[in-house]
């Protein structure tokens, strides 16, 4: 099993299931085994009903569609329309915040407040709203109207673009990609897409990019900011990781997937004095609240609550036999889920409108009824909990404490208020740049492997990193994220963070606080009057899946920086396209993407780039 | 001996069996390395399509190979361990009467060129790459007699099924 995940908790699961009979990813992995080759090229199109249509990638076949597409178009257009898929599931998520934001300052959320007072003053004033006299809930009244208008088409473009470098915001007019609704981006990528729109690949990456943008400087960005308003906004913050933290004698839920409202209100629900006195009822000694992927970042960012694993755990948090309910919402949650927690007591709990799973028990949940309905979900983890069957529990005993919580303000809080300690530890070299590593888990790459090959490597050199999302996770797991850490960090790195109290890895939060990544970059830019392109900084995604993370990438590469792709992206099938992707792209934005599978040579791109960076800002190597 | 079978009714096209037989000839035997090669690999199967149905076509290494028979150069030969149907390229100078006798059409030209390329049934493989990709079992790698065991107990089962 060692060559499916380097997390020990995992490998054990991986034996107790393959004994017990469990099938999971990894097996349905090697079913389709050999993948598809014009898939893994991006060089089939199903977009309309002449086809399918595929390209010959050796020239020994068709070289167009029916229609004439050539492979780059091709190419292109699928690589549009999983941007568009990325976009929307965050700004989905950005919209539900919005309107929980909304619904709360009205009065008819339950179970909600404003926790941030100051924030939601600070982001008010961002956009011009008065806030002189009037009471948090008319200002967060206009603040989330503000918001949904940034959805639509009423402003030409989005507020937060405001907080990017002058340089980088002259980039992207120049480029002719200034995102101007959130929702709007989207539905341009759809309609380009359609059969005999937008044949032209450059034309298509640029609305990909643009429609990205949308989502890192507008969609996820709300999500962000409206969910610190809502839920408070992190601080460093100590928990624990990995699935060690479920309990043998508690109630275990694990909430999975991505939106804290719902997990908010669970963790609330499971300190009900009632609710304790049933589950102390039922023999249990209390009830244990676990998070897993986003929605266990965004709870171990703002309470410190546990967090049971990243992505590829999640069934094998089912096969440890603990789980008296797996409550979940959207994105990233299998489907696989319900079949596996059929072998054992687990209830599947959805939530959503928006994500049915078959043979999950659906309760609905919604911003008006939220407490009552957490519940009631919580009750019924509560009365599962007599049905565990004993001889299927094992609990692997890793888990590992993790510090996390790491807002832009809470680093800025670390350095003693201002970016000066670290811009004076980036141009004295203490510190050689700084490095984000996020994204998912990919069967394709042993689980957690890239994450911490790269992390680790990345430290050792000086380089700061950041995280969030399933790379987070895993790096909590390895204790990385905890300032004893500092000992695997390079001489420079390790000083600073000792000096700090801080560790070398920096959990920023779940997959949407990759916003505020962005934020960090800008305001260090704006610190040395440069563009984020000139910064010492890259970005890697060694084990992404999602069509989230393409999204990510194109506003990452949109906003200026390198970024190295872990897991084949489906494009080399257009060979223009992926010119333009990993070569033409700097002479527009400034970055581009790399791709490559070993981690080893992934960090040695990482470095040599910031080293490039650093000697072209005339700082010491 | 095995052979590659094929189950037409299981054909869907998809030309799966065509990429990994590109794949499986070309220099650095992965995908991503093979689409970026000089001289692009060339497939050995083919996958036909007639109507709305679809038919693998790849050489079925004759007994009476016509290929062998009208080789100038000793190029096309039969190995005698195996019963494969080979080409030697050193020796093939292109003439292109092997392509002519083939009544498959199973043998083509390497691109640029005029020498030919045929199936080797992988012989560095335990299964043939066009099998090992094929997501519906229409090839499959299996002796005649098991091919034609199959298809007795299909019919026997076919006549005996209320």
């Amino acid at each position: 099993m060692g060559e499916r995940s380097v997390d020990q908790a995992s490998i054990k699961m991986l034996k107790k299931a393959a004994q017990e009979g469990i099938e999971t990813a990894w097996e349905r992995y090697e079913k389709q085994q050999p993948q598809c080759g014009f898939g893994l090229l991006g060089i089939c199109c199903r977009n309309c009903n002449m086809g399918p249509c595929r390209i010959d990638p050796f020239g020994d076949g068709p070289e167009e569609g029916i229609c004439g597409a050539t492979a780059d178009t091709i190419a292109a257009r699928n690589l549009l329309r999983m941007i568009a898929a990325g976009a929307a599931a965050h700004s989905d998520h950005g919209r539900d915040i919005v309107t929980t934001l909304w619904e709360t300052a009205a009065g008819e959320a339950q179970g909600y407040q404003i926790k941030d007072e100051g924030k939601l003053r600070s982001l008010a004033a961002e956009f011009g709203i008065p806030v002189e006299g009037r009471s948090k809930e008319e200002i967060a009244r206009d603040l989330a109207r503000e918001a949904m208008e940034e959805f639509g088409m009423v402003k030409g473009a989005l507020k937060f673009l405001e907080r990017a470098p002058q340089k980088r915001r002259e980039v992207w007019q120049k480029a002719g990609i200034v995102p101007r609704g959130i929702d709007r981006e989207i539905v341009e990528c759809m309609h380009r897409t359609h059969m005999g729109v937008d044949n032209d690949y450059v034309n298509l990456v640029l609305h990909g990019v643009r429609t990205g943008l949308s989502d890192g400087w507008g969609g996820s960005m709300f999500a962000t900011e409206f969910s610190d308003i809502l839920f408070g906004t992190p601080e460093p913050v100590r928990g624990r990781s990995n699935l060690g933290v479920l309990k043998e004698d508690q109630v275990n839920i694990i909430v999975h997937g991505h939106e804290p409202t719902l997990s908010e209100m669970i963790v609330l629900a499971a300190r009900d004095e009632e609710l304790l006195a049933a589950a102390r009822e039922k023999g249990a000694a209390g009830i244990n609240i676990c998070g897993m992927c986003c929605t266990g970042n965004e709870i171990l960012m703002r309470h410190g609550v546990p967090v049971a694993g990243n992505f590829l755990q999640q069934e094998l948090a089912v096969v440890t036999g603990a789980v008296d309910a797996m409550v979940v919402d959207v994105q990233c949650v299998m489907p696989a889920l319900t079949g596996v927690a059929g072998c054992y007591h687990t209830k599947i709990i959805s939530t959503s409108p928006k994500a049915r799973f078959e043979g999950a028990e659906h309760i609905p949940f919604d911003e008006h009824h939220a407490l009552d309905t957490a519940r009631k979900i919580v009750q019924i983890a509560v009365d599962n909990y007599p049905r565990r069957k004993k001889e299927f529990v094992r609990i692997p005993e890793e888990e590992m404490e993790y510090m996390a919580g790491f807002s832009v303000e809470a680093v800025l809080k670390a350095l003693g208020g201002s970016l000066n300690p670290l811009l004076d530890a980036i141009k004295a070299g203490q510190i050689k740049g700084i490095a984000a590593v996020v994204g998912c888990n990919n069967p394709k790459i042993p689980h957690d492997r890239g994450h911490l090959l790269l992390t680790e490597k990345l430290i050792k050199s000086d380089v700061l990193v950041v995280q969030t999302g399933c790379a987070a996770i895993a790096c909590a797991k390895a204790g990385l994220l905890l300032p004893e850490a500092a000992a695997q960090a390079g001489p420079g790195l390790g000083a600073v963070c000792r000096a700090l109290g801080i560790p070398p890895v920096l959990h920023m939060g779940s997959c949407v606080d990759i916003s505020r990544i962005l934020v960090t970059a800008a305001a260090i830019a704006n610190a040395l009057g440069v563009d984020i392109s000139d910064l010492p900084v890259a970005g890697a995604a060694p084990e992404w899946m999602s069509e989230k993370a393409v999204s990510i990438g194109a506003y990452v590469v949109g906003s200026g920086v390198f970024t190295v792709l872990g897991s084949i992206p489906p494009v080399l099938g257009g060979k223009k396209l992926t010119e333009l992707l990993t070569e033409g792209a700097r002479s527009v934005l400034g970055a581009s993407f790399a791709v490559e599978t070993d981690p080893e040579k992934a960090v040695d791109l990482i470095l040599e780039h910031i080293a490039a960076r650093r000697k072209a800002l005339g700082l010491e190597g | 001996m095995k052979e590659v079978q094929i189950d037409v009714g299981k054909c869907l096209g998809c030309k799966s069996c065509e990429m990994a037989c590109a794949v499986s000839h070309s220099l650095s035997q992965e995908l991503f390395g093979a689409i970026f090669e000089d001289t692009p690999p060339r497939k050995r199967i083919y996958v036909q399509g007639v109507g709305a149905a679809a038919v693998p076509v790849n050489c079925r290494h004759c007994e009476e190979a016509g290929c062998v028979g009208v080789c100038p150069t000793g190029a096309m030969y039969r190995d005698e361990r195996t019963g494969a149907v080979l080409h030697n390229r050193d020796r093939c100078i292109g003439c292109g009467f092997c392509e002519l006798a083939c009544p498959f059409g199973a043998i083509t030209r390497l691109p640029g060129s005029k020498v030919v390329a045929k199936c080797d049934r992988c012989p560095d493989r335990e299964v043939p790459a066009c099998v090992d990709a094929c997501p519906t079992g229409a090839l499959l790698f299996i002796t005649p007699e098991e091919a034609q065991r199959r298809k007795r107990l299909q019919l026997a089962r076919q006549m005996c099924l209320p």
